[in-house]
C-alpha cells in the first residue's frame, strides 16, 4: 500500500477541513494560533498537492492517478471517486498555491470586525470546497464541493465586506453594500446551480437505459463515446442547457454576470482574491470536466451560442471597464473579459482552445489575484478605492505602483507573461474550430476577439495613468503611506515570479495538459466520435 | 356498540382542548389544552382499537407512544414557560412574539 | 534591385558559424540579466545602474562585431530552437511554441546596428540624464528594449517575433512616458501603446492564419511551404500577408498609423535616437524583409499595397517636416519619410535597397537625434524659434550635425546618398515612374527641410535666453563615432564596385548575380542627386540671409503677412512662390490639417465614441437592463414578503386559530362533497 496514492488526494482535500476544525478549537482571543494554525495546514496542504506533482506521471496525464474509489451513498448510487489528471493538476495546484498566499497576506491584513479565528475557518472550508471540485470524479461529490464553496464565501462577503450603504433600485430600503453583494452571489449561483443539480439528476436516470444507472464521471464519459445517442438530440440539448447554466453563472458568461462587479467591490480583499483566482474557474472547469465529455453532440450544438456570449463577454466587459470610477470595480470587469477569452477557447471544440482555456484559466487567477491584492493593499492605505481621487501613487508608494505597473501590463495580455498565451492560443483556436462549426462565424468572432484585446489594453493603461501616474492630488499632501510590508511581498511574488515563469515556459501548464486535452477532444468530437457518429448519420 | 359513545366523548374533549388552547391566554393553560386534546385522541385510538382488534394492538401501542411522547412535550414545554416566566415575568402568550419579524 | 528571382534556400557556401552561432542566445539573455539586475541592485551603484547597462552592452556588440566578420567571410545561416511548450494541434498533429535564435545575414546586420547604436545611445544617456529623475528605471527600461529587440531581431518563429515586438512597444512605453508627472507625457505614451496595439491585431492575426495553415510557427518552414506553393496556404496568403503588413505599419509609422511617432518625442531625447530613429520603428521594415520571400512569391498581390502606403507615407512625412518649429518633431517627421522610403522599396521589390536603407539611416539620424539633444541639453528647449547661431558654442554638435544632415540629405558621398540611390534605382527598375518621380521630388523636400533645421538652429543669432555650452565628451565622443557610420557606412554597397552589403544580407535568398554586379543606373543617380543638391541650396537661400526675419517668417500661420519678406528677399520669390510656398502653405498644413484633425480625429472620435458606448453599455444596458432584471425579480420577492409577513404576528394563538378553521374548512369539504 502506498499511502501518497492511496490518501494524497483525500488529505489534499480534507486536510483544511481538519485546519478549520483546529482553529474551531482555539479560543477567540488567541489570534496567533488561529493564524499559525491556517498557515501550517494551507503549507502542508500545498507542499502535498506538490508531492502529488511530482509524483504525477506527466506520460500518462490524460488518465486518472492517485484515483480513489469507494462506496459512499450506496441507495443512489454515488460514490467517493476522486482522482487527478493533467486539466485538474493545475488547477488543483492553483488552488493550494493561492491559499497560502491569502494566508500569509492575512497576516496583518484585516477588515472589520477583524476576527482572524472566523475568518480562517471559513477561508479553510472555502478551501477543501476548491480542491475537492477540481479532484471529484463524481456528479454528486462535484455538487457538493462546488456547493460547499458558497457558504464560506457568502460570510466572507456578508461579514467582513463593505458596509456602505447602498440604494438597490426597486427596493424600498437601503442596505449595506455587502449584505446586497453576498445575497446576490448567493442567489445567483444558487440559481444556477439549482438547474445544474437537475442535469446531474437526469444524466443519471439517462444513464440507466444503458446499464447501471451511474453518477461516475468517467463512466459516463464512456457511455458518451459507446453509447452516441444516448445524451444526444432534444434531451441532450435540454441537460447541456441545464448544466450550462450552472457553470455559466459561476464563470461568470454574459449576461449572468452581474453579480460579480458587486461581490468583488464589496468582497474583503482576500475574498476578491480567492473569488476571482479560484471561484470563476470551478464554471469554466466544469465546462471541460463535465459538460464537454459526457454531452459533446450538444456541446456542439450549443458551442456557437457560447462563442458568441464569450466575445460578447470580451467587448462588452472591456467596455464597461472604461466606464468605471472604482478600481476594484474595474478589475472585476476585466474578469468577464478575461473569461471570455477561456470560454471562447472552450467554445471552440479544439484541443488548442481547450488548452488556451486551462492556461487562461491559470493565467487569470494569477494576474487577476495579484490585482486584487494590489487594489486591496492601495485601499486599504488611501481609504478609497475611487480613482479619480487617486494619482501618484508611483510617487507616494513606488513599490507597490511598479508591482501595479507590472500586473496591468501582464493582465493586458503582454506577451512573454503569462497572460498572452490564453488569448493568443483563444485566437488560434477559433480560426480553426472544430471542422463541423461554422468556421466563418468563428473567425468573426476571432476578429472581435482581437479587437477586445485592444480595448483591454485600452482600459488597463488608463487606469494605470490615473492611478499611478501625474502627480499626486493635493488630498495625499502630508500623508505618510508605508511601502509594501514583508508579509505583502512574500504574497506577491511568488505571483509575480509565476506569471514569468508560465509566460516564458508555458511548458509549466501546458506539459500536464496537452495530452490530457488531445485524449479528451479525440474521444468526444474526434474521427469516429460521438459527434460524428450523430452528424453523419 | 359503543363506539359511538367514546367517539362523543373524544370530540367532545377536544373540542375543549381546542376552545382552551385557542381563548386562554395563559401558557400552562395552553399547554394543558393541547393535552387535553392529545387525550381526546388517546380515546379514539383505543376505542378504534377495540372495534378492529388487530393482533399487533396497534392502537393501544400508539396510544402509549402519544401519552410518552405529551410528557416529554409537557416536561420541555413546562421547562420553557418557566424559563420565559423567570425572564419575563409573565406567562402570558401575547407576550411571547419575540420570534415575529 | 529590381525584382529578383528568389530561391529560398540554404546558400551552398554558407557555413553555420560554429560555436559562435551556436551561443548566439548569450546576446538576447544578457539584457535582460542586465534588467533585472539594475532594477535589483542598480540604486546602490555609483552610476545608478548605467554601468551595468553599458556593460550589458557592449559585450552583445562585441558578440554582434564577430558574427558580423564572420558572416562577412564565410556566410553564416544557423538556427537554434528551444521548446517552450507543445499541444495537440488537431487530427493528430502536434504543434510548439519555441524560443530561439536565428544567425544569418539578415540577423547579424541587424545585431550590428541595434547593439551599437544602443552602445552608443547608452553611453550619451549617462551624460544627458545626469541629474534627472529615475535614472537607474531609465537605464533598466533601455536594458529592457534592447532585450526585447534583439529578441525580436533574432526570432526563428512568429511567436518570439510577436514577444520581441510588443515587449520594445512596452519599453517604448514605459520611456516615452518616463517623465509620466506630466500627464501630456503619459498621454502620449500610452498613445503610442494603442496605435501599436491596434497595428499588432494585423500582426496577431496574420500569425494565427500563417501558423494554423502551415502547421508551424516557424518562419523558415513558412517560407519553404510557400516556395513550394503549398495550395492551403495560397489560398490565405494574401491575407495574411496584408494583415502582417498592417502590424508592421505600427511598429514603422506608416500613413496612416504614423501619428503615435512624433508625440513620442515626448520621451527623453536618447530615447527617440535609439527607439524611434534608428532600431524599434524599422522592427515593421526587418519583418517585411524576413518575411520577403513570401511577399515576393504567394503573397505578391499584398505588395502593391506595401509599396502604396511606402510612398503616401515618404510624402506626408517629408512635407510635414517642413512646418514643424520642435527640433525632435522635424526628426520624428523625416523619420516617418524615410521609413515610408524603407517599406516603398521593399514594396518595390528591392529587398537590398530597402535593408541599406535601414542600414545607413541607423547612422545618420541617430546621430541627428543625439546631436539635436546635445542642442536641447545646452538651450533647454525644444523649439527652434528659441535657437540660432549655435555654431560658435556647440562646435562639435554642430560638425556632427552638418554630417548627419549632409547624409540625410542625400549628398555624395555620404552614406544617405549611396541608400537613397539604390531606392531610386529600385523604382527605376521596377516600373513604376509615378512612385519615382515623387521619390526624387522628396528627395528635395527631405534635403530642404534638413538644411532648413541645420540653419535655423545653427546659423543667425541665438534667441533663447539660457547660456548654451557645449555638450561633455560623453556625450560628444558617441556623436563622433556615429559620424564616422554617416560618412562610411554607405560604402559597404557601391553599385558595380563593392557589393559587400548586398552579400551580407543576402545569405538565405540567393539573388540573379549579374543583378549585384550591375553598375550605376544613371537613369536614377542624375535625377536624386540634382534634388538633393537643388534642396540644399534652396533651404540654403531661404533660411540663411538674416534668421531673425525668418524666425519671424517661419512663425507666421497666414501666408498674407509676407509682402515684407518678399521685398526683401527678391531674390527667393522664384523658390518662394513657385517651390516652398504652395508645399509648406496650403499643402503642408492641409497635410497637417488632415493629419491632426481627421486622421487624429479619428483616433479621438474613436475614443470619444468608445467612451459613449461604454457609458451606455454599463449605465443602461448593464445597471438598468440585466440588473434591472434581476433586481426586478428580487424586489417583487421581497415586496411578497412584506405582504405576506403581516399575517405573520408572532401570535401563536392566532396562528392555531387559523389552523383550526382551516382544519373546519376541509373536514366541512369533505362531509358537503361526499
Amino acid at each position: 500500500m502506498d499511502l501518497i496514492n492511496d490518501w494524497g488526494l483525500t488529505v489534499t482535500v480534507f486536510l483544511p477541513l481538519v485546519g478549520a476544525l483546529l482553529i474551531g478549537l482555539v479560543p477567540k482571543a488567541n489570534e496567533m494560533a488561529a493564524k499559525s494554525i491556517a498557515l501550517v495546514i494551507s503549507v502542508l496542504t500545498f507542499l502535498l498537492s506538490a508531492v502529488l506533482a511530482a509524483r504525477f506521471d506527466f506520460g500518462r496525464s490524460d488518465q486518472y492517478q492517485f484515483s480513489v474509489d469507494t462506496t459512499w451513498i450506496e441507495s443512489i448510487g454515488a460514490r467517493y471517486h476522486v482522482g487527478l489528471d493533467g486539466i485538474s493538476l493545475p488547477m488543483l495546484l492553483l488552488s493550494t498555491f493561492i491559499v497560502v498566499l491569502c494566508v500569509i497576506y492575512s497576516w496583518n491584513h484585516w477588515e472589520e470586525p477583524r476576527n482572524p479565528k472566523g475568518f480562517l475557518l471559513l477561508m479553510l472550508i472555502l478551501a477543501t470546497g476548491m480542491n475537492g471540485t477540481f479532484v471529484a470524479l463524481d456528479l454528486v461529490l462535484f455538487f457538493i464541493f462546488f456547493e460547499l464553496v458558497l457558504l464560506p464565501m457568502y460570510f466572507l462577503i456578508g461579514i467582513w465586506g463593505d458596509k456602505t450603504p447602498r440604494r438597490i433600485p426597486g427596493f424600498a430600503r437601503e442596505s449595506e453594500t455587502r449584505l446586497y453583494a453576498a445575497i446576490k452571489f448567493f442567489l445567483f449561483t444558487l440559481f444556477g446551480s439549482a438547474f445544474m443539480l437537475l442535469g446531474f439528476l437526469s444524466l443519471y436516470f439517462k444513464s440507466g437505459e444503458a446499464g447501471a444507472k451511474t453518477f461516475d464521471i468517467p463512466a459516463l464519459t464512456e457511455l458518451a463515446s459507446t453509447n452516441p445517442g444516448l445524451f444526444a438530440g432534444r434531451y441532450g440539448w435540454l441537460v447541456f442547457g441545464a448544466l450550462f447554466l450552472g457553470f455559466a453563472v459561476k464563470v461568470p458568461m454574459w449576461p449572468l454576470h452581474t453579480w460579480l462587479p458587486d461581490a468583488h467591490t464589496a468582497a474583503p480583499t482576500v475574498g476578491s482574491v480567492l473569488l476571482a483566482a479560484i471561484l470563476l474557474k470551478l464554471g469554466s472547469y466544469g465546462f471541460i470536466r463535465i459538460a464537454l465529455p459526457i454531452l459533446p453532440e450538444p456541446a456542439h450544438t450549443w458551442a456557437p451560442a457560447i462563442g458568441v456570449l464569450a466575445v460578447i463577454g470580451i467587448i462588452y466587459g472591456s467596455l464597461a471597464c472604461l466606464a468605471q470610477t472604482d478600481m476594484k470595480r474595474l478589475i472585476a470587469f476585466s474578469s468577464v473579459g478575461h473569461m471570455g477569452f477561456v470560454m471562447l477557447g472552450i467554445a471552440t471544440l479544439t484541443e488548442v482552445g481547450i488548452n488556451a482555456a486551462i492556461i487562461g484559466m491559470v493565467a487569470h487567477g494569477l494576474i487577476t489575484g495579484l490585482l486584487f491584492f494590489l487594489a486591496g493593499s492601495m485601499a486599504h492605505r488611501y481609504h478609497t478605492r475611487d480613482m479619480s481621487r487617486l494619482g501618484g501613487n508611483q510617487k507616494l508608494i513606488p513599490i507597490l505602483g511598479g508591482i501595479l505597473g507590472f500586473t496591468v501590463m501582464a493582465s493586458l495580455g503582454l506577451p512573454g507573461l503569462a497572460g498572452f498565451w490564453g488569448e493568443f492560443m483563444s485566437l488560434l483556436g477559433s480560426y480553426n474550430p472544430l471542422e463541423s462549426l461554422s468556421t466563418d462565424l468563428f473567425r468573426v468572432l476571432m476578429v472581435f476577439g482581437a479587437i477586445g484585446t485592444v480595448l483591454t489594453a485600452g482600459y488597463m493603461l488608463w487606469m494605470l495613468q490615473r492611478v499611478n501616474l501625474g502627480e499626486p492630488s493635493e488630498e495625499w499632501l502630508g500623508h505618510e503611506f508605508h511601502d509594501v510590508d514583508r508579509y505583502e511581498l512574500a504574497a506577491w511574488l511568488p505571483l509575480i515570479i509565476l506569471i514569468v515563469a508560465v509566460g516564458v515556459y508555458p511548458h509549466l501548464v501546458l506539459g500536464a495538459t496537452s495530452d490530457a486535452v488531445t485524449t479528451l477532444v479525440d474521444n468526444a468530437f474526434g474521427p469516429g466520435s460521438a459527434v460524428q457518429a450523430v452528424l453523419g448519420g | 356498540m359503543i363506539l359511538f359513545q367514546f367517539l362523543l366523548v373524544a370530540a367532545l374533549l377536544f373540542s375543549f382542548g381546542v376552545y382552551g388552547l385557542l381563548v386562554r391566554r395563559n401558557a400552562v393553560m395552553v399547554l394543558l389544552s393541547v393535552e387535553l386534546m392529545l387525550n381526546a385522541v388517546n380515546i379514539n385510538l383505543v376505542a378504534f382499537e377495540s372495534v378492529l382488534a388487530t393482533s399487533a394492538l396497534i392502537g393501544q401501542v400508539f396510544a402509549v407512544f402519544v401519552i410518552t411522547v405529551a410528557a416529554a412535550e409537557v416536561g420541555i414545554g413546562l421547562a420553557i414557560i418557566l424559563m420565559i416566566f423567570r425572564n419575563r415575568r409573565s406567562a402570558n402568550v401575547d407576550d411571547f412574539n419575540l420570534m415575529r419579524l | 534591385m529590381s525584382t529578383f528571382p528568389l530561391t529560398y534556400a540554404l546558400q551552398e557556401h554558407a557555413g553555420d558559424g560554429g560555436a559562435l552561432a551556436q551561443y548566439a542566445g548569450v546576446m538576447l539573455v544578457v539584457p535582460f540579466l542586465a534588467f533585472l539586475l539594475i532594477i535589483l541592485i542598480g540604486k546602490r551603484l555609483p552610476r545608478q545602474g548605467a554601468e551595468i547597462a553599458i556593460g550589458a552592452m557592449a559585450i552583445d556588440f562585441v558578440y554582434a562585431l564577430a558574427l558580423f566578420f564572420r558572416n562577412a567571410t564565410e556566410g553564416i545561416v544557423h538556427e537554434e530552437q528551444f521548446e517552450i511548450a507543445r499541444f495537440g494541434f488537431g487530427g493528430g498533429r502536434q504543434v510548439a511554441f519555441e524560443w530561439g535564435w536565428v544567425v544569418d545575414g539578415l540577423s547579424t546586420m541587424m545585431f550590428l546596428v541595434v547593439t551599437l547604436v544602443a552602445l552608443l545611445v547608452f553611453i550619451y544617456a549617462v551624460g544627458y540624464m545626469k541629474g534627472e529623475i529615475r535614472v537607474t528605471f531609465f537605464f533598466a527600461a533601455l536594458c529592457l528594449f534592447a532585450g526585447s529587440m534583439m529578441l525580436l531581431v533574432a526570432a526563428p518563429n512568429l511567436v518570439q517575433l510577436i514577444v520581441g515586438w510588443e515587449g520594445v512597444g512596452l519599453a517604448s512605453y514605459l520611456l516615452i512616458g518616463h517623465y509620466w508627472e506630466d500627464r501630456a507625457n503619459s498621454s502620449a505614451a500610452m498613445k503610442a501603446f494603442y496605435v501599436n496595439k491596434v497595428a499588432d491585431i494585423g500582426l496577431i492575426l496574420g500569425t494565427v492564419i500563417l501558423a494554423v495553415t502551415a502547421g508551424t510557427f516557424r518562419i523558415n518552414e513558412i517560407l519553404a511551404q510557400a516556395e513550394e506553393g503549398a495550395a492551403a496556404l495560397g489560398a490565405v496568403a494574401v491575407v495574411a500577408g496584408l494583415l502582417i503588413f498592417f502590424g508592421a505599419m505600427g511598429k514603422s509609422a506608416q500613413f496612416p498609423l504614423h501619428v503615435w511617432l512624433p508625440d513620442a518625442m515626448a520621451g527623453p531625447t536618447p530615447v527617440s535616437a535609439l527607439m524611434h530613429a534608428a532600431t524599434m520603428v524599422t522592427a515593421g521594415v526587418y519583418l517585411i524583409a524576413r518575411m520577403f520571400p513570401f511577399y515576393e512569391g504567394m503573397a505578391a498581390d499584398a505588395r502593391p499595397w506595401i509599396l502604396g502606403i511606402g510612398t503616401v507615407t515618404l510624402v506626408i512625412g517629408a512635407m510635414l517636416a517642413l512646418v514643424q518649429d520642435d527640433i525632435k518633431r522635424v526628426l520624428a517627421y523625416s523619420t516617418v519619410s524615410q521609413l515610408g522610403y524603407m517599406v516603398a522599396a521593399l514594396g518595390a521589390g528591392g529587398y537590398v535597397a530597402g535593408l541599406f536603407h535601414l542600414w545607413t539611416h541607423a547612422f545618420f539620424k541617430a546621430l541627428l537625434f543625439l546631436a539635436a539633444g546635445s542642442v536641447i541639453h545646452a538651450v533647454h528647449s525644444n523649439n527652434m524659434s528659441e535657437m540660432g547661431g549655435l555654431r560658435t558654442s556647440l562646435p562639435r554638435t554642430y560638425w556632427t550635425f552638418i554630417v548627419g544632415s549632409l547624409a540625410l540629405a542625400g549628398i555624395p558621398p555620404l552614406a544617405g546618398f549611396w541608400s537613397k540611390d539604390e531606392i531610386l534605382a529600385t523604382f527605376d527598375h521596377a516600373g513604376v515612374t509615378a512612385v519615382f518621380w515623387l521619390g526624387v521630388a522628396t528627395a528635395f523636400l527631405t534635403a530642404f527641410y534638413t538644411f532648413r533645421m541645420v540653419l535655423l538652429t545653427f546659423h543667425g543669432s541665438y534667441k533663447g535666453h539660457a547660456h548654451p555650452h557645449e555638450s561633455p565628451r560623453v556625450m560628444t565622443v558617441p556623436l563622433m563615432i556615429l559620424a564616422v557610420g554617416a560618412i562610411a557606412g554607405g560604402f559597404v554597397l557601391i553599385p558595380g564596385i563593392f557589393s559587400g552589403f548586398h552579400h551580407w544580407v543576402e545569405v538565405r535568398q540567393v539573388f540573379n548575380p549579374e543583378e549585384v554586379e550591375a553598375g550605376f543606373d544613371l537613369a536614377a543617380l542624375i535625377p536624386g542627386l540634382i534634388a538633393a543638391v537643388s534642396g540644399v541650396v534652396a533651404a540654403w537661400f531661404v533660411y540663411s540671409p538674416d534668421a531673425e526675419t525668418q524666425e519671424a517668417r517661419d512663425r507666421v500661420s497666414i501666408p498674407g503677412l509676407y509682402p515684407l519678406l518678399r521685398h526683401k528677399y527678391y531674390l527667393d520669390d522664384i523658390y518662394w512662390y513657385g517651390i516652398v510656398q504652395p508645399i509648406k502653405g496650403p499643402l503642408a498644413r492641409g497635410v497637417n490639417w488632415v493629419n491632426q484633425y481627421v486622421i487624429d480625429g479619428v483616433v479621438n472620435g474613436v475614443g470619444a465614441v468608445t467612451m459613449a458606448l461604454s457609458r451606455f453599455v454599463y449605465g443602461a444596458l448593464d445597471q438598468k437592463g440585466i440588473d434591472g432584471v434581476v433586481h426586478g425579480v428580487s424586489a417583487a420577492t421581497d415586496s411578497a414578503g412584506t405582504a405576506l409577513r403581516r399575517l405573520q404576528s408572532g401570535r401563536v394563538q392566532q396562528y392555531a386559530a387559523g389552523f383550526v378553521v382551516g382544519a373546519l374548512v376541509l373536514v366541512l369539504a369533505v362531509v358537503v362533497l361526499r
